[in-house]
């Protein structure tokens, strides 16, 4: 029998819910309203909600001195580009960990043998190093030696561990502060980061991943992976491997058994996955603001360039943040129920 | 059409042994039903067979070929899952179709190949709709039609009619039996259910902590139960497993009399015993009693029988009918 309840707790718990959602909505509807405003009126203390007057002015300035649309389509570009890319590799890798999990580490090694070759290894460098007075120089041939004989060991190591253990490596990459990779992400995307840029047989001297789409589309890939592959983990974990295996006895390879068996069972999984990621994609401001300046600048970059040390354009940052989230919001809108179900997914069930 | 045979097939998941150690031969044509209780490794060993699973020592040939290291599309055998497992996106046709397309067999030969299943299989009219449209009997056939059109060497079922209600079991198991009559392909069957395995099989293999403890036609394995294990497994209502005096008399450490295999008086017998239940089938009256001497016993009457609880009877094991059993649970000769 459903529950019983009174009209009072009713209309309590709906007016408080209205609002807790008018507090957290309240910063976008005052953007909003704001960029219908003059600047002097939107600058006025107390705010003048809905009695000044309105303008449309601000969107009509904010076009002309930046342009809009440019900006929109380099977002676009980013956050679909990276969002496919990812799902490309996404889909075979948590197809893997969902069907064929590993359940002990496949190396005989134990843990503390492990730490003992990891740390010798990285003795070993210090010991190559050491002779040259820990100056790496003009020697790519001892870079590459040193980088194998570190990361061999270390990816042996990630290699050969259990699928739930490789699964929470991946989250941690999303544990740390991305600060922390942005100088040497930097480094890589401006060419004076390549330390050897004539490699001889291959010139790296104009090199450069700024500003580039062919920069930012990996880079944002990469960041959003670790969640598109745990999404479609969780996704994947609910499909029957019965059917899969059906799939299989019937002739299927992997080809086939991914994309006309799984991927399309796996449809509104995918969806709201890919919804999700463009999503993010589109709002990252971090690396975009650090990477980009002007060819491959998205909206975030767009935004930034009204908060200037110009002056306070209140009404001019609102009306581009309000023209920068209405593609999203839209979008959010019109597929808030995939997006919901891909959020509580497993979770709820 | 297609023999396969088992050499020292081992699987271990870890340091847990599914399956110690079997060596089984299924000659082309047969129906033969792997039969065992829950854990017993019944599935395992049919998944071995199909190639889902790896070994861990031993090899499976398929008609004399070593098929130990091909992957289950290779192999040229078919499935039919608990579960179905139909492809819940496709339409009947497609679902019946797929292992043809993955064949890369022309479209018109396609189209004939699930038209001829469908009609075997009563499915016809269904072809353009959902798994999800049908209800379970309906599902069951698509399965088995989605492995019928392959023309495979053997079909595997694994434990295709759990998930059907008493009834439509007992008219699939009829349709599977004349489908096996039709076709005459080798057909591996694995179940729990006794029932299944005595009314389907040619040969039974019977399964217990992943060894064979038997394999042979199911009126062998009734007739002759080589141990305890099987002599309680197969059968219905279980044997009556005597130990004690009763036993020794016999020169037995057990004894077993199955329940249709027993004389009753009212008058005198060899055991006296007490009915504590009685259950009137109409067909058949099984009656169960409480003796002193010999413990529970359970006795299978043909027709209806004027007995109630309470009633003393006397039971008389017929002399031909009796099994006796060593000290280790081996029949004795």
């Amino acid at each position: 029998m459903a529950r019983r309840t009174s009209l009072t707790a009713m209309a309590t718990t709906t007016i408080v819910a209205w609002l807790i959602g008018i507090l957290l909505f309240f910063p976008i509807l005052w953007t909003a309203l704001a960029a219908f405003k003059t600047e002097a009126n939107a600058y006025t203390m107390p705010q003048n909600l809905l009695t000044s007057g309105w303008t449309l002015e601000n969107f009509g300035i904010v076009q002309e001195r930046s342009d809009y649309l440019r900006y929109v389509l380099n977002t676009a570009i980013i956050s679909l580009a990276s969002t496919a890319l990812g799902i490309l590799f996404a889909v075979p890798a948590a197809w893997s960990m969902a069907f064929q999990p590993v359940g002990q580490p496949t190396s005989p090694l134990k843990g503390r043998t492990w730490a003992l070759i990891i740390l010798g290894s990285l003795v070993l460098a210090g010991l190559l190093l050491w002779p040259t007075g820990w100056q790496l120089g003009d020697r790519p041939i001892l870079a590459v030696l040193l980088i194998l004989i570190i990361g061999v060991p270390f990816v042996a190591w990630i290699w050969t561990r259990r699928t739930a253990d490789t699964l929470l490596w991946m989250l941690s990459t999303k544990m740390m502060p991305p600060a922390g990779a942005l100088i040497p992400i930097y480094l890589i995307f401006n060419r004076n980061g390549l330390i050897f840029k004539d490699w001889g047989f291959v010139d790296l001297s104009n090199w450069t991943l700024m500003d580039t789409f062919l920069g930012m589309i990996p880079l944002m890939m990469l960041l959003n992976l670790p969640i598109i592959i745990w999404m479609l983990y969780t996704y994947f974990k609910e499909i029957p491997f019965e059917i899969l295996e059906a799939a299989r006895i019937d002739g299927a390879g992997v080809w086939n058994e991914l994309t006309r068996v799984l991927a399309p069972m796996a449809i509104p999984g995918i969806a709201s996955t890919v919804l999700l990621n463009v999503i993010l994609a589109w709002n990252e401001a971090f690396w975009t603001l650090n990477l980009t300046n002007k060819y491959a600048a998205p909206l975030s970059f767009f935004i930034s360039e009204y908060s200037s040390p110009e002056g306070q354009f209140w009404a001019k940052l609102s009306a581009a943040s309000t023209m920068a989230i209405a593609p999203i919001l839209i979008l959010g809108w019109f597929s808030q129920k995939q997006l919901v179900r891909g959020l509580t997914f497993g979770a709820v069930k | 059409m297609g023999s396969i045979e088992l050499k020292g097939v081992r699987k271990s998941f870890g340091a847990v042994n599914i399956i110690n150690g079997v060596d089984l031969r299924i000659e082309d044509g047969e129906f033969a039903v792997f039969v065992g209780p829950s854990g017993c490794g019944k599935s395992t060993l049919l998944r071995l067979i199909a190639g889902l699973e790896d070994l861990t020592a031993g090899a499976v040939e398929i008609n004399g070929l070593d098929v130990s290291d091909v992957g289950p599309a290779q192999r040229g055998l078919a499935m039919v899952f608990q579960s179905y497992a139909l492809y819940p996106h496709m339409s009947v046709r497609n679902n019946i179709a797929f292992a043809l397309k993955m064949a890369k067999q022309a479209p018109s030969v396609i189209e004939q190949k699930v038209q001829k299943a469908a009609g075997i299989l009563n499915l016809s009219d269904y072809l353009d709709r959902k798994p999800r449209q049908l209800s379970g009997g309906q599902r069951q056939r698509v399965a088995i039609g989605r492995a019928i059109v392959r023309e495979p060497k053997a079909f595997l079922f694994d434990e295709p009619l759990s998930n059907l209600d008493a009834a439509l079991r007992v008219q699939m198991r009829v349709e599977i039996g004349e489908l096996h009559n039709t076709l005459k392909t080798t057909m591996i069957y694995v179940t729990h259910d006794q029932v299944e395995a005595m009314t389907m099989a040619n040969k039974i293999v019977v399964l217990e902590k992943g060894s064979v403890m038997q394999v042979g036609s199911p009126l062998e394995l009734y007739n002759r139960p080589n141990g305890l294990f099987v002599a309680g497994f197969i059968g219905s209502p279980k044997m009556n497993l005597i130990r004690g005096e009763a036993a020794a008399r016999r020169g037995a450490t057990t004894i077993g009399i199955r329940p249709e295999h027993a004389d009753i008086s009212t008058t005198g017998g060899e055991w006296q015993a007490t009915v504590r239940v009685a259950e009137h089938l109409g067909s058949d009256t099984f009656l169960h009693a409480e003796s002193d001497a010999v413990g529970p016993l359970t006795i299978r009457l043909a027709g209806e029988a004027p007995i109630a609880p309470g009633d003393t009877i006397f039971v008389t094991p017929r002399p031909a009918h009796v099994h006796r059993f060593d000290q280790g649970g081996r029949r004795m000769a």
